[in-house]
Parts: C-alpha cells; structure tokens; sequence
C-alpha cells in the first residue's frame, strides 16, 4: 500500500485526529476472480456509490461490529482482462479490501484488492506538495548545510494544512490566550464564522494572522453563533498554540 | 438517495460578524515562524513506500530529522 501519509512533526501531532476521521481517495487495483464484461464491472461499481455497511475484517483494530460508512465517489478507470483498476473516494474507516470483495460478489465470480494507494487524506492529496522519505533526508541535508529555510518549506507544511478541511472560526486577538489555557469561546470573542457550522461539530479556532489556537465542539450553528451577544459558541478540546503566544487579556474569578 | 459531497468538493464561505484587527507584536502567520517552529508545528505530506508499515516509515521519518516524537494521519495498510 502506498500514497499519502501525512507525518505530524513534535506538537502539530495534535491534528492527527482531524485527518484520522476526514475522508479519503484512493486509486484501487482489483483483481477479479472470473470473467465479466467491462459494462457490468461499471454498473456495479456505481451500485457501490451509495452508504455500504462493513464489519471490520477479524484482523482489525476496531470493534467487530457492522457499521456504515459513505461512498463520495466511485469512478472506473480502466479494466484489462481481470484487472480492474477505479477511483474511490470514501469516508475515514472504510475498508476498501472489503468493498472489492463485495463488488466481486455482486459481479458473480468474485473479487480481491490487489494494490491499493492513497491518494488523498483530507487536506492532503497527490499533488505538488507530496514528497519521499529520500526528498525528507535530501532537503533535510540541505536545509543543515546551507540554513535558508526556504528549504524546510519545500518538504514541511504548518500544521494549519491539515486543518483545511475543518469549518473555521476567527478570533480576536484579546481571546487567544483564554483559549490556550483551555477556556470555552464566547460569542464576543468571535470575528467570523464559516457557514455549515452546526452544534457537536468539530471546528478548528484560528487567529487573523491564519494561525490555529485550537480544535473544539461547536455548541450552536453558524446563523445561532452570528445572532449571539454572549455565552458559549464553542467548548475547547485540544489546544494547539502554546500559552502565552498571545497577550492574557482575561482575569480569572474572584475580586 | 444523492451522492454525498465529499468533503474537499465543499467551499465554505466565511461570515462577517465583528471587525477587528491582529497586533503583529503578537503569534506569527504559519509561514514566517521561526525554523525550529515551523518544523515543531508542521506535517510532511509523505509519499509512503511499500514494504514497510505506516508505523515504521514515521519512525524513519523521525530518526531523519532528530525529532523526539512525530504521528501519522491514518494507517496505510493492507
């Protein structure tokens, strides 16, 4: 299996949990167990483009109970003899070994994965910025040598990437530290808000400058968050900034 | 039933609530931090080989860049 992994460097370890439950693309190599013709192959495939249900495989790391998971797309690339090769594009967790095996029993002569890549995990995709573990030890070198940290930006993206993906809110700059010492965000501490934000959603806390404070729970939609004076708009749950970045503009209780 | 959306084909538009603005003495934009931050706060869009395990390729990644610690976003596995 290859394709995209995003590697978290230190503190920024902290996403990971954003791009372990956003979707992912995949290009597959199925090999099939009889012969089909290509146009029952597609039509398959499309019956496929829907919710599919799957119990984890006996070897996995999660519960063994049937669960659904959501097909964005599934697109037929090409198929030589029993060969099929197509594009899937699926919610976190779906287990596209198992989706072969199924798409080989609707066929009738059944199916397995052959190779599988990734082509995308959330934000991250097989595109100019993806890079080898020879690129990571060469820039690295270079980077040593010569100190332009230029360089270090030609393999290393801020951790605010992986966070593309997750609906925003913009802060002022007098919420940031509260933030990073845990406190909940208040609707007067709130500049702009992306829309599609509902209650239990996770959205990610930034600053103007475009820098993460935070991962947190939102507590109501984005038209309720825009009509609040006061209370809480979202309850923090991982801080990403360190104390301090900001200036303490909050006094805590008590006279 | 229609297909759902697919997260990255989303455009979210940003609304408006309360104009302010940012003191430069204060946090940096993700591409002018410092060296050492912007390595402690940055991600590697890695191109993982086959063979070995997503788990050992991030402990290569890590042994490469003297790190003390890195993660990866999603096993790779068969």
């Amino acid at each position: 299996m290859t394709g995209v992994l995003p590697i978290a460097l230190e503190e920024s370890r902290k996403v990971v949990q954003a791009l372990l439950l956003s979707g992912k693309e995949y290009v597959c190599l199925m090999k099939l167990h009889g012969e089909a013709t290509e146009e029952r192959v597609k039509k398959v495939l499309k019956e496929f483009e829907d919710t599919l249900y799957q119990r984890p495989p006996v070897r996995a790391s999660v519960k063994r109970r049937l669960r659904t998971r959501k097909m964005y797309h599934i697109d037929f690339l090409e198929m030589d003899g029993r060969n099929v090769l197509f594009k899937v594009g699926c919610e976190a967790g779906t287990y596209v070994r198992k989706l072969c095996f199924d798409v080989g029993e609707v066929v009738g002569c059944g199916a397995h994965m052959q190779e599988l890549r990734r082509t995308r995990a959330g934000s991250f995709a097989e595109n100019s910025d993806i890079v080898t573990l020879h690129d990571v030890a060469y820039w690295f070198m270079e980077w040593q040598e010569q100190k332009d940290d230029e360089i270090l930006r030609k393999f290393i993206q801020p951790m605010e990437k992986a966070l593309a993906l997750v609906p925003k809110i913009y802060i002022r700059d007098s919420a940031v530290d509260a933030i990073c010492h845990g406190a909940s965000l208040t609707a007067p501490g709130v500049l702009s808000i992306e829309i599609g934000i509902n209650s239990g959603l996770m959205i990610a806390v930034f600053t103007l400058k475009g820098e993460a404070v935070a991962l947190a729970k939102a507590a109501a939609s984005t038209e309720e968050i825009l009509e609040m004076e006061h209370g809480f708009v979202a309850e923090t749950e991982r801080v990403l900034m360190p104390r301090g970045t900001y200036r303490k503009r909050w006094r805590s209780g008590g006279p | 039933m229609p297909r759902t959306v697919a997260p990255w084909e989303i455009e979210r538009e940003l609304l408006v609530k309360a104009e302010d603005k940012t003191n430069p003495r204060y946090g940096y934009k993700p591409e002018e931090r410092s060296a050492e931050d912007y390595m402690k706060y940055g991600v590697i869009n890695l191109d993982k080989p086959a063979g070995p395990t997503s788990h050992e390729v991030a402990a290569w990644v890590k042994r490469i860049l003297k790190l003390q610690r890195v993660g990866h976003g999603g096993t790779l596995e068969a």
